[in-house]
Formats: C-alpha cells, sequence, structure tokens
C-alpha cells in the first residue's frame, strides 16, 4: 500500500486551509489591502465590499442576516465576548448592588459630590437618587447574576465564566449523561430567576458529540434566558440554522472548516430577541462597536469563501467522512477487542472518532503511529498530567481516559489512509499490549479493580 | 514534544519484554504504579544464589518514556549484584534517556520498580521454602 506521511488525522485540533479558499485571499494579502473602514476613497471601498460579501457568505451558512455576523479573532474572542458582552450588559453581581448602594448614599448625603461620575459605566445611567430611596437590590432585583454552562464545554467557555465567577457572578457546570449529551433535566432545574445566560457548545471538541441545542435553545427561550452556543466544531460540519436551532449567540471558527486561523464570528441575534453585548476590546467602534480594530480582511474574505464551500459541499462532504469514520471503526473493532467508543455512537459529528484501547497507554500509542497526527485524552500529552477532563466528565475511568486517541477525519482524508492507519493501530495496539503487565493480568483473569495500586 | 533518539530506541526494539515465574522463590517482582495514573511498571529479576541477577524481565502500562525507563534498567541490572540494583538512582535513569522535567516521574517508578523487586526476592529468601 502507498500512502504519503505523514497523515493528517487530527482535523478536530485544525484544518489545512482549502486550496480554493487561498486563492480568494491572495489578492487581499497583495494588492487589495485598503482598511474596510476608510469610507472616503476607492481603497477602502473595494475593501468593505469584499467584508460586506463575506459577511452574507458565513450568514447563508447559519441561516443569519450579514447584520448578525461580527467578526473575531476566533472562535475563543467570541466565546469571551458571548459569555462577559452579556454578563456585563445584563448582569448585576450583588458586589455590584453593594457598591451602587454606597454611592447612592454618598450622593445622598453630599459627602460624593462626584458620585455620578463613580458609577461604573457598564451599568449605563442610572438613577441615583431612586437607589438611595428604595436601594439597589430592591431596584435591580431582576438584574440576575448566574450563568449555566456545562463541565465538558471547551476552557475558553469554563475560564470565561471562572473570570466571571471570580467577579461575583455565579455559575453553574451543568453535568453530561455517559454518553456526553447534557441531562436536560439537570438543565431546566438549574435555571432559576437570577439566570441571565446558558451557554452550551453544539459540538465537542474532543468527542464530537452534538448537544441538543434546539430543545435547550427552546428552554432558554421559554424561561427568557439568553443562549450561547459554541459551534466552533460544528459549522461547516453539520447543518446549522440560527433560527431553526433557537440560537441567540453563536460562536464560529474559520479554521476548523477550511478556511485561515484567526478569524472567526459571533452571531449575534438581532431580532425577537435583539440581543445586545457590552464590547470586550474597545477602540474605533468596529462592529456595530461590538468589537473594534481594523477589519483582518484577507481573513474574513477566507471566512467567507470557506463557508460558501461549506454551504455547497456539506451535504456530499458529511456522508464521505462518515463513511471514512466508520470504516475506521469498524476496522479497530473487529480487529481489537477490549475497545470503548467514547460519546453517543450516533448524535456525533461524521468525522470524529474518539476510542479509548484498553490496557494501552495514549501517548505510547500515538509514538506507535508517529507518522499519524492524531491526538489523545492521556495526561501525558498534556502540560498539566492531568487526563482528559472531558472523558472524566463523562464518568470514563482515569485508565481508559489515559488510552483514549482521538481520530479526525476530514475533507482531505482518503479510503487509503484510513486504511493505512486502521491497520497501524491494530499492530501497535498489539505489540502494547504484549508489553503491559495490565493486559496479561486481565487476561489471567485478575480483577485490575480489586487490587490496590499505590497512587503516585 | 519530540523524543529523544535513546528514548525511542527503547521503545521501538524495548529490551527484555517478558514475564518470569513470580512463584519461583530465586525470581523477585515488583509491581509499580497505576492505570488511574497512566502508569503501571512491573519489573522481575532472578537471582542467583551468590546474589548476582541472572535475568530481568519487564512489562510496562505507559507513555514511550516509562517504556523506555523500564527497558533501560533491566539492561543495566542483568549481571549485576542486587546490592548494585538496589542502589540505583533514578537521576542516572534522566540523565542517560535525557529524560525531560514532565517525564522525571517515569524514572522514579522504574526505581520504585527494581527495589520492590529486590525487596521482594528478599521477603522470599527469608521465608523457609515449603
Amino acid at each position: 500500500m502507498t500512502v504519503k506521511t505523514p497523515i493528517y488525522m487530527d482535523y478536530n485540533s485544525t484544518t489545512p486551509i482549502d486550496p480554493r479558499v487561498l486563492e480568494k485571499m491572495q489578492p487581499y494579502l497583495r494588492d487589495v489591502f485598503g482598511n474596510a473602514a476608510s469610507r472616503s476613497h476607492q481603497f477602502g471601498w473595494v475593501a468593505e465590499e469584499a467584508v460586506d460579501y463575506a459577511r452574507e457568505q458565513v450568514a447563508k451558512l447559519v441561516g443569519a442576516t450579514p447584520a448578525e455576523i461580527i467578526f473575531t479573532s476566533g472562535a475563543t474572542e467570541s466565546d469571551n465576548l458571548a459569555l462577559k458582552g452579556v454578563a456585563h450588559m445584563y448582569g448585576m453581581t450583588d458586589a455590584d448592588k453593594l457598591l451602587l448602594d454606597s454611592i447612592a448614599k454618598g450622593h445622598a448625603q453630599g459627602t460624593l459630590p462626584n458620585a455620578a461620575d463613580m458609577v461604573p459605566p457598564r451599568f449605563g445611567s442610572v438613577d441615583l437618587d431612586a437607589i438611595a430611596k428604595e436601594g439597589a437590590f430592591e431596584l435591580f432585583k431582576d438584574r440576575g447574576d448566574h450563568i449555566i454552562t456545562v463541565a465538558t464545554e471547551h476552557k475558553a467557555i469554563l475560564d470565561s465564566a471562572k473570570r466571571l465567577e471570580k467577579e461575583g457572578f455565579k455559575v453553574t457546570f451543568a453535568p453530561v449523561h455517559k454518553n456526553g449529551l447534557v441531562d436536560l433535566d439537570a438543565l431546566r432545574a438549574a435555571i432559576t430567576p437570577r439566570t441571565i445566560l446558558v451557554s452550551i457548545m453544539m459540538a465537542n471538541n474532543e468527542i464530537g458529540v452534538i448537544q441538543p441545542v434546539q430543545e435547550i435553545g427552546a428552554l432558554c427561550r421559554e424561561k427568557g434566558v439568553v443562549f450561547h452556543t459554541d459551534a466552533t466544531q460544528a459549522v461547516g460540519k453539520i447543518p446549522v440554522d440560527v433560527n431553526a436551532l433557537n440560537i441567540d449567540l453563536m460562536s464560529i471558527s474559520a479554521h476548523k472548516m477550511y478556511g485561515p486561523k484567526g478569524i472567526g464570528a459571533l452571531y449575534v441575534r438581532r431580532r425577537k430577541p435583539r440581543v445586545r453585548l457590552e464590547a470586550n476590546i474597545d477602540g474605533g467602534g468596529h462592529e456595530r462597536g461590538m468589537r473594534s480594530g481594523t477589519l483582518n480582511v484577507a481573513g474574513i474574505v477566507g471566512l467567507g469563501a470557506a463557508a460558501e464551500l461549506c454551504t455547497k459541499e456539506l451535504e456530499a462532504e458529511m456522508a464521505k467522512t462518515r463513511a471514512l469514520r466508520d470504516r475506521l471503526w469498524h476496522k479497530l473493532s473487529t480487529d481489537l477487542d477490549e475497545i470503548f467508543l467514547n460519546g453517543d455512537p450516533e448524535r456525533r459529528l461524521p468525522g470524529n472518532l474518539n476510542v479509548s484501547f484498553a490496557y494501552v497507554e495514549g501517548e505510547a500509542l500515538m509514538m506507535a503511529i508517529k507518522d499519524v497526527a492524531v491526538s489523545s485524552g492521556s495526561a501525558c500529552t498534556s502540560a498539566s498530567l492531568e487526563p482528559s477532563y472531558v472523558l472524566r466528565a463523562l464518568g470514563v475511568g482515569d485508565d481508559l481516559a489515559h488510552s483514549s486517541i482521538r481520530f479526525g477525519i476530514g475533507r482531505f482524508t482518503t479510503e487509503e489512509e484510513v486504511d493505512y492507519v486502521g491497520q497501524l493501530v491494530v499492530d501497535a495496539v498489539r505489540r502494547l499490549r504484549e508489553m503491559s503487565p495490565l493486559y496479561e493480568m486481565a487476561k489471567e483473569g485478575i480483577d485490575l479493580a480489586s487490587i490496590e495500586w499505590a497512587a503516585h | 514534544m519530540a523524543y529523544n533518539d535513546k528514548v525511542i530506541d527503547h521503545y521501538e526494539n524495548p529490551r527484555n519484554v517478558g514475564t518470569l515465574d513470580k512463584d519461583d522463590p530465586s525470581v523477585g517482582t515488583g509491581l509499580v504504579g497505576a492505570p488511574a495514573c497512566g502508569d503501571v511498571m512491573r519489573l522481575q529479576i532472578k537471582v542467583s544464589d551468590d546474589g548476582v541477577i541472572e535475568d530481568a524481565k519487564f512489562k510496562t502500562f505507559g507513555c514511550g518514556s516509562a517504556i523506555a525507563s523500564s527497558s533501560l534498567v533491566t539492561e543495566w541490572v542483568k549481571g549485576k549484584s542486587v546490592e548494585w540494583a538496589e542502589g540505583l538512582k533514578n537521576e542516572s535513569i534522566v540523565e542517560e534517556l535525557s529524560l525531560p522535567p514532565v517525564k522525571v516521574h517515569c524514572s522514579v517508578l522504574a526505581e520504585d520498580a527494581i527495589k520492590a523487586a529486590v525487596a521482594d526476592w528478599k521477603k522470599k529468601k527469608q521465608q523457609p521454602q515449603g
């Protein structure tokens, strides 16, 4: 068998730029250099035209209107903008209310002559006399401070939520079922009158499971809570329609769908309901004031071109990647015993396969297939020495988390590559199991759970 | 992370993979680590009457560095005295394999494994043969 190595099978991590996308971008890296915000000359107009066109391309892919697309530097920034933007626009913590009370008190007693200037700008104009009279807790009792997200989210969400926690917001990390799907009953129970935002990803980056976004969105609508979804892994891979799925805010990344790195978008609903955000980045007021900074025209053109290709080719590509993924799983599960698929088998991205190979450590397996780029949930591949928190949240034991490999199949993966990788993995797992004391013990009928291992 | 050549060599051509009869009185077995931590090493030595390690075998569940560390130790201890094996320090393994800081625990585990194997052999020796 002749396949070219190294083989890239880590499409959930990033994807190569499609040559057709690169072609569209090139003029904007060379001759068309104008600032899209320059309204007074043709250099600016041409750039702005390209940006507007890309905005339409992105909007079309997700069923939005162009004005609802805010360009950012990528999904991490979009996630930060969504969470912090909503929290600061709609939320008010107890600490905020205490602060307002003391400012209002100083104002009423005349001890703070500049009291109005001391109100943090994110609260807009507040009536200090009314606060002094009624108290901020009474006056702003409808301003919530509670955010709900899920334990298996990407770090861009989890760490933004933790930052907000430090500011005084309260965050609930809702649990997931063993298959990785969010527990809808637990989610419903977690929503309180103080909840301002629910953020749940559309598809998971490690295990590829697709959350019941439509149901979550409907629940949020019913409760009057803003709903954000990080759709980095989903947009361009599965059909996404922001209206059908009841989405208010949605993070999009270009480099996961064959576009360039460093560019992404945040979908911000304009109607029913209109969602407002406090900007994270201040400056020239670009992107309707939500994200200042000179637009990355070439990147935006790339994102738009990538989105258009996905709009056209989505159905065919889904069928192709799913067939290749299933072919790989068939090979592995036919030839090897004691391997486990992590995440729901049906509700998952077509190109994602996350497998635990019992009694074999993930990094050792990656070393055995070093000409193949994959990822592992093993601690040894991370700086933290902790195995994947996503697999842990599913209740996968630490031993099997250490044994997990994520295969990401995409647009340029071939059947030959899948067959080559399948055989390589089978051979490597067999070799490493011959070397594994755990495999030998298990084959002798020793229950590994009965042994008192010395944790180290 | 790129691997050191010696680690790759031991990983690709591990020395002394296998199993000795753990019920043999001249065999000492050390089993250290935990599956939940991502590495388990089993190191076995067969010791002659005059205290020389005649044979050594290992099996390891762990990353490439863990496999290389245990492979290296079996290679080193063969033909040496049990006292030499007991005195083995993990720093020697770190140095030989140029292990980066995040992989030092693999060498510690290998040191623990050989010490556990020697201790097991000693315990057996003290017990009356049945």
